[in-house]
């Protein structure tokens, strides 16, 4: 009974080996590493901050390693009765970037690879100039998904849009169709392959990355499973992001975790959608960048260089 | 139809014309190698590049997360373009019983069944993951324009192979039993099976005529479809630039141009090379010639609708795109197109002496390079200009412009269709024998008859 005492241990240590094949802390890792002594066989695991660790096989319960057709199996479905959104205040957002480098290392993304892309906006020519962060839009009626001629990337009962890249033939109409410049192309071999060599792909992170595939935001759905918020949400430090549960009416903000009515929010500070026009009903929210707590500094870039 | 000749006569003039049509098959000199060579070797040199594409991933072409279709994808339309001719002159001329295009349609059916093959080619070649090309079968998804496209373009494959093929078994079956003996006998080997045991009694006749008209028949609505449906690619996106509702008919006009022209350069080039001005002659070429006026006008027409009326209104974003096309850094490429390739042949081509073969020709050249250049103004301008702005990436994201790879591969899938064209046309007749025979007034029987 020494294995089951072993894995007592661990989960009393708190590590979480995630279904999706997460663990936690390294630091945790560690600790675990001194009670391992059976096998040498070592595994290499993506931890919810991104960060690549190598633990023992042993260590982990089989049970809750999903193989990779029960793992795109459950990412095509979604967390069942959960309506994502989110809501970005733009007068909060004074270009940290923060969401940026977080989503990057998170999903395995080149330095011009953006899940999340901070831009530097202004509607008209005497109007203030304003940062506004824009993840894929997560649409309702998502133009991305119904040209894809695979059905590699699909909308989920939870409202998210994923990619299945196990699947996808590279053809590229989705980026096409985005009407958001939402989506990317890995043109080459993603950044550090070596070390991502062998890991098991995650549905629902998008990683390991594959050359010749498409990635985009997944509003970190892998970690929406382990009941945290999305990478961004939780990295910024300025409380820009809301996110939530439709059907809860509940959202919650990444910086200060206070959590307020959904409805309410968009209500009262007059939210609005990125090109409501356009018909894609998208499920990301925007807080018009009015009283901004932070001036915009530097130049604007030009709109359609 | 001329009136029916003695025997003696027929057979004599049977032989002319056997003669004169087997010479592409029988000639085989310096100039022939040199062609082959060339077109094998610059073809391998685009495979290679393939080779490095696919090596090192889709980032050696210049296209980036913005300018996500390229060279490739203009490429694809053209030649989805240029094969739609088939569908004009070998079927709807022929239903609308237009004789004098009949010599014509197997020029057509062979450009048809070149391009129709490279254009599948180049989408494989376009994407990031060909080893998953099954995929499109094994999950298609028949929501998507992609799968469309598969469907009719290998079906119109399909129909233009057998367009080209049926009428051929006359010729096949004539060339086994008259052939010279300067055909070698490897030729006629294929020529024996391939003729697949054609008597020519009248039964025979009457299947293929009857087969032909379903097929020109059928080919109707799938070649409309092909070129349709490659502009839905475009038109199924909410993108300015290609979010406009004319995309169908006037890029089945587009095509129209661009097979037109790309069918008198062949006719010019059979005519010369394999000494083929009675079979091709003058009338053939004013005809063409008076065809792609037509065609013309008729994609002006569209033209005209197509960037006129959002040029009058000029709304932000198309505003932008317009401003590139027609004042911008488009503007040079664009009115090229439009003046040399469209207006300025429209306007000489009205002359008699611009329908001669010659001055037609010339024009045709500049009509397909225009035609190659518009798909390429149609794809890649809209891609540079997305609704919001183009931030935090290099600036080669920005602009496109194609790397020496993609020139490379371009070029393969030129070299590779004039490759087809090639061994068609020195294996198999270029004009229809039997029906030219026909034509002139020969006997059936005469045709059927064995070498003395």
């Amino acid at each position: 009974m020494e294995n089951k005492s072993r894995r007592s241990f661990v989960k009393k240590l708190g590590v979480s080996v995630g279904a999706a094949g997460l663990v936690g802390g390294s630091s945790l890792l560690s600790s675990c590493n001194q009670v391992e002594t059976a096998s040498g066989d070592t595994i290499k695991l993506l931890t919810s901050s991104g960060e690549l660790v190598e633990v023992n096989k042993a260590q982990l319960k089989p049970a809750d390693m999903p193989s990779l057709t029960e793992n795109q199996k459950r990412g095509r479905k979604g967390l069942p009765g959960r309506k994502f959104v989110m809501v970005i205040d733009l007068s909060k957002c004074r270009n940290a970037r923060e969401c940026m480098k977080g989503c990057q290392k998170h999903h395995q993304l080149r330095p011009e690879q953006h899940h999340i892309n901070v831009l530097q906006m202004q509607d008209a020519e005497h109007t203030a100039p304003y940062y506004m962060p824009k993840p894929c839009q997560h649409c309702d009626n998502p133009p991305c998904t119904k040209v894809c001629p695979v059905n590699a990337t699909f909308k989920r009962e939870d409202g998210i849009v994923l990619i299945d890249n196990e699947r996808c033939i590279g053809c590229r109409f989705c980026i096409a169709a985005c009407p958001y410049s939402a989506r990317v192309f890995n043109w080459f071999e993603p950044r550090d392959a070596e070390k991502y060599e062998g890991v098991t792909y995650n549905i629902e992170a998008n990683v390991p990355q594959k050359k010749g595939t498409i990635s985009k935001c997944l509003f970190s759905a892998d970690r929406l499973r382990d009941g945290k918020l999305p990478t961004c949400v939780s990295s910024c430090p300025n409380g820009v992001y809301w996110f939530g549960d439709q059907n809860e009416d509940a959202v919650t903000n990444g910086t200060t975790h206070e959590t307020t009515s959904f409805s309410k929010l968009i209500k009262d500070n007059a939210a609005y959608t990125l090109m409501e026009e356009l018909g894609t009903k998208p499920r990301v929210y925007y807080l018009p960048p009015k009283d901004r707590a932070f001036p915009f500094q530097g130049e604007i870039e030009d709109h359609h260089s | 139809m001329e009136k029916t000749k003695s025997p003696e006569e027929s057979r004599k003039l049977l032989d002319k014309i056997t003669f004169d049509l087997t010479r592409s098959i029988v000639k085989r000199d310096e100039l022939t190698r040199f062609w082959y060579f060339i077109l094998v070797m610059f073809a391998a040199v685009g495979l290679w590049g393939w080779f490095i594409q696919i090596r090192d991933g889709l980032g050696v072409t210049g296209m980036r997360d913005y300018v996500s279709w390229g060279m490739y994808i203009a490429n694809f339309v053209f030649f989805v373009a240029v094969s739609l001719i088939g569908f004009l002159i070998s079927s709807s001329l022929q239903l609308l019983k237009i004789s004098w295009s009949k010599p014509i349609s197997r020029v057509a059916e062979q450009i048809a069944i070149a391009a129709v093959a490279l254009a599948g080619i180049i989408i494989v070649m376009d994407m990031g993951r060909p080893d998953r090309f099954l995929n499109v079968f094994l999950h298609g998804r028949f929501a998507s324009p992609i799968i469309w496209d598969v469907t009719v373009v290998t079906t119109y494959l399909t129909i233009s192979v057998l367009l080209y093929y049926i009428p051929l078994i006359p010729d096949l079956a004539l060339l086994r039993d008259r052939g010279g003996d300067d055909i070698p006998k490897w030729k006629m080997q294929i020529y024996k099976i391939l003729s697949l045991g054609w008597k020519g009694n009248d039964k025979q006749y009457k299947l293929v005529a009857h087969s032909m008209r379903v097929l020109m028949i059928l080919i109707l609505p799938v070649g409309l479809s092909i070129h349709t449906v490659t502009s839905w690619l475009f038109a199924a996106t909410l993108r300015s630039g290609w979010d406009t509702t004319i995309f169908g008919p006037y890029f089945v006009a587009g095509a129209f141009v661009a097979g037109a022209a790309a069918v008198v350069i062949l006719m010019y080039a059979y005519r010369v090379r394999y000494r083929l001005g009675e079979y091709f002659e003058d009338l053939h070429f004013d005809y063409m010639g008076k065809l792609l006026v037509f065609v013309c006008l008729v994609y002006l027409y569209f033209n005209i609708n197509e960037f006129w009326v959002p040029a009058y209104k000029m709304k932000t974003a198309e505003g932008i795109h317009l401003r590139t096309l027609f004042t911008g850094s488009y503007a040079p490429m664009f009115w090229s197109a439009q003046m040399l390739g469209l207006i300025l042949p429209i306007l000489l081509m009205l002359f008699r002496f611009f329908r001669k073969p010659l001055p037609l020709t010339i024009i045709s050249v500049f009509v397909l390079i225009a035609s190659w250049l518009k798909r390429y103004i149609i794809v890649v301008p809209t891609l540079e200009h997305p609704f919001l702005p183009v931030q935090n990436v290099p600036d080669y994201f920005k602009h496109y412009s194609p790397t020496s790879i993609e020139i490379m591969i371009t070029i393969f899938s030129f070299m590779a269709a004039l490759l087809i064209i090639t061994v068609l046309a020195k294996m198999f007749p270029v004009i229809t024998i039997w029906e030219y025979a026909e034509e002139k007034g020969i006997d059936k029987e005469i045709l059927a008859e064995p070498k003395k």
